[in-house]
């Protein structure tokens, strides 16, 4: 099966004045699809600007990179906005919403860059789907201010699943939500690789780590670790060993 | 992207803060409401003055008398008497393209009808002078060549002197006395209306030149004689005919001044709207300065509100917007907010017009094609100090911009 993500000797450097900083050194890799990967590194290791560049949002400086067997490390400006239009769903740590605006217009959000629109209330039945898919069928009309941390980001899911994509990038999706709703993501992205997308996420928390199939551990900005999870979590079990707990400490106070 | 979404986009940023927004079109509104305005009142004014000329009568030219000069004050022109009823006849003889002739007098005396009396202008003019100013009676006639001729002490009332002798009563038949001279009035007019400065042009009771020389003045010259060319096109021919006639005739040497002025209507009329477009163009002026100021208010705003949005472009790239998404988007804004602020000038320019109109009798005359002048302007501001907050935020880095805090 062709990867979704083929990395070749993939390298970034910044130019900070005279020195020069290697962000990312020689980096391969492949992921194919159906894969549910974790990119784990302390701050500085590099795995922020491999996921930028994953994400096209930034360039390589040296190095091939294929998404779904094109090779978009030449790509201008314009054409990597398609790319991120077409084949990738970002979810980020701050769920990135646009406040004052419906959660079922931020879902529309990517469809009005679509390079051919679509007609009549195709756009908005779409919106539904993707916001019925994460649970928030009934939230459509509230604004990011009216929903809690764990449905916004669910909101932010179903603006990333909005156009198909083939990849799903999430940059430390639960970094700011509590255990019980990390949990729940976490629950909302399994259920999404089980019917089949691809999802890469960053994460720093081993524990959230462990409700992937696959972990790559970064350091210097380069790969150190590869390897696939033995002991995996499962969002449904682990959500309700965290509720009996819950239960006990209620029944013991 | 539709057009459409990005202006609904554009109206929903606008209205998140509204305040702002309002303050932001002020430069404009003011702008495009002073355009409005001041074209409505010079358009206003020079229909009025259009309207008054056209009272002088067709191709008409005037020749006036002289200037005086004594001991060093110019008396103005008609007072020296260099004109003669000779000069009146011989224009009329031996200028080509002259339909009508009317030498003229002036003077301002009492009249008196029974137990009525009146200071008015008596104006003594040739059998003629009606037809070429375009003045019909109201009741009446004119009177004839022979009245002229003999001097006879017949008179033509004006609207105002009738109604101060004579009330509402027909004043035809009536005699009036001026300066104890008893004249019979033959006719009336119908009413002019005021005149260049405002002067009521109906307070005038008109009889013939020679009565007015003879018997009430005793003047032997002319204030000024008005000729009336037989077309348009004869104008600049009689003028020059009647400068040469004249200065012949007053054996004026070479290199020195008239001692007479010709003037035609095309003259006078630009004389009056030399003015009016001084002030037009001053306020021209303003109107573009406002309009600038304007401009450089939202090429401000939208600056800050590319910078507050950083995020919100980082977003929208992120999900696949390019940069000639996020531009228009800003241009859209840009255009929109200076586009309302045209269509509430305009708003507050015909507003503002019509009250004057209203309020202070100014005639106001609205150019629609100035409101779309001033519409695309305010459009083009809109465009110009847009584009550079736009193209800003078009070159914006997606990372970068999606990590600003």
């Amino acid at each position: 099966m062709e990867a979704v993500i083929q990395l070749e000797h993939v390298a970034k450097t910044y130019q900070t004045g005279d020195i020069a900083v290697h962000a990312v050194r020689d980096v391969s890799l492949q992921i194919k699809p159906g894969e549910f990967v974790a990119v784990m590194g302390a701050s500085g290791s590099g795995k922020s600007t491999l996921m930028n560049i994953v994400g096209c949002l930034d360039r390589a400086t040296s190095g091939r990179y294929l998404l779904d067997g094109v090779d978009v490390s030449r790509l201008s400006r314009n054409q990597l906005a398609e790319i991120r239009n077409q084949k990738i769903g970002f979810v980020f740590q701050g769920f990135n919403l646009l406040s004052r605006t419906s959660a079922l217009e931020n879902v529309e959000l990517p469809m009005l860059y679509m390079r051919r629109m679509l007609k009549g209330s195709g756009q908005r039945e779409r919106a539904r789907k993707a916001l019925a898919s994460v649970g928030l069928a009934d939230r459509e009309g509230h604004h990011p201010n009216q929903l809690s941390g764990g449905q916004q980001q669910r909101v932010a899911i179903a603006r990333a699943l909005a156009n198909s994509p083939s990849l799903l990038l999430a940059d430390e999706p639960t970094g700011n939500l509590d255990t019980q709703t990390s949990i729940e993501i976490m629950g909302v992205f399994q259920k999404l690789n089980d019917e089949g997308i691809t999802i890469v996420m960053v994460t720093h928390e081993i524990d959230i780590a462990y409700y992937t199939k696959r972990m790559i551990v970064m350091r210097d900005g380069r790969v150190v670790t590869d390897e696939a999870v033995a002991r995996r979590s499962l969002a449904d079990q682990e959500l309700q060993k965290l509720q009996a707990e819950q239960r006990a400490v209620q029944l013991a106070t | 992207m539709r057009i459409f979404a990005i202006i609904k986009i554009a109206a929903r940023a606008l209205q998140r803060n509204k305040l702002r927004t309002v303050l932001t079109m002020l430069g404009i509104i003011m702008g495009v409401g002073a355009v409005i305005a001041m074209v409505s009142i010079g358009n206003g004014a020079k229909a009025m003055v259009e309207r008054q000329i056209a009272n002088l009568g067709q191709n008409v030219i005037q020749v006036l008398s002289g200037s005086m000069s004594r001991g060093g004050l110019n008396t103005g022109w008609g007072s020296a008497g260099t004109l003669t009823v000779d000069d009146a006849n011989s224009i009329d003889r031996e200028v080509e393209g002259v339909s009508t002739v009317s030498p003229e007098v002036r003077t301002g005396s009492q009249v008196a009808a029974g137990n009525q009396n009146w200071f008015t202008q008596i104006m003594g003019e040739g059998e003629g002078y009606l037809e070429l100013r375009q003045w019909p009676l109201a009741e009446g006639a004119m009177f004839s060549e022979q009245d002229v001729r003999s001097a006879n002490k017949v008179a033509v009332i004006g609207k105002t002197t009738a109604r101060q002798l004579y009330g509402e009563s027909s004043a035809i038949g009536q005699i009036i006395r001026v300066k104890a001279v008893p004249f019979i009035i033959v006719g009336e007019l119908i009413p002019k209306g005021l005149g260049f400065g405002g002067n009521d042009q109906d307070d005038v009771l008109i009889i013939p030149y020679t009565s007015a020389m003879k018997r009430i003045t005793g003047a032997t010259t002319l204030r000024s004689i008005n000729v009336q060319a037989e077309n348009a096109d004869a104008i600049a021919s009689v003028q020059n005919q009647i400068i040469e006639l004249l200065r012949q005739r007053h054996r004026t040497g070479q290199g020195r001044d008239d001692d007479f002025n010709v003037r035609t209507q095309q003259e006078i009329a630009e004389a009056v709207t030399a003015s009016s477009r001084v002030m037009t163009m001053l306020l021209a002026a303003i109107a573009s300065v406002s309009l600038l100021v304007g401009g450089i208010g939202i090429m401000n705003i939208m600056l800050v509100s590319v910078t507050e949005r950083t995020r919100e472009i980082g977003i929208r790239m992120a999900v696949g917007a390019k940069g000639r998404d996020i531009l228009l988007q800003f241009l859209i804004e840009a255009v929109t907010l200076s586009a309302a602020g045209g269509l509430i000038g305009i708003g507050l320019g015909i507003g503002s017009s019509r009250l004057l109109a209203s309020k202070m009798n100014w005639p106001t005359l609205t150019s629609p094609t100035w409101i779309v002048i001033a519409f695309g302007f305010s459009a083009l501001v809109g465009i110009i100090f847009g584009f550079y907050p736009a193209h800003k935020a078009s070159q914006l880095d997606p990372i970068d911009a999606l990590r600003y805090e």
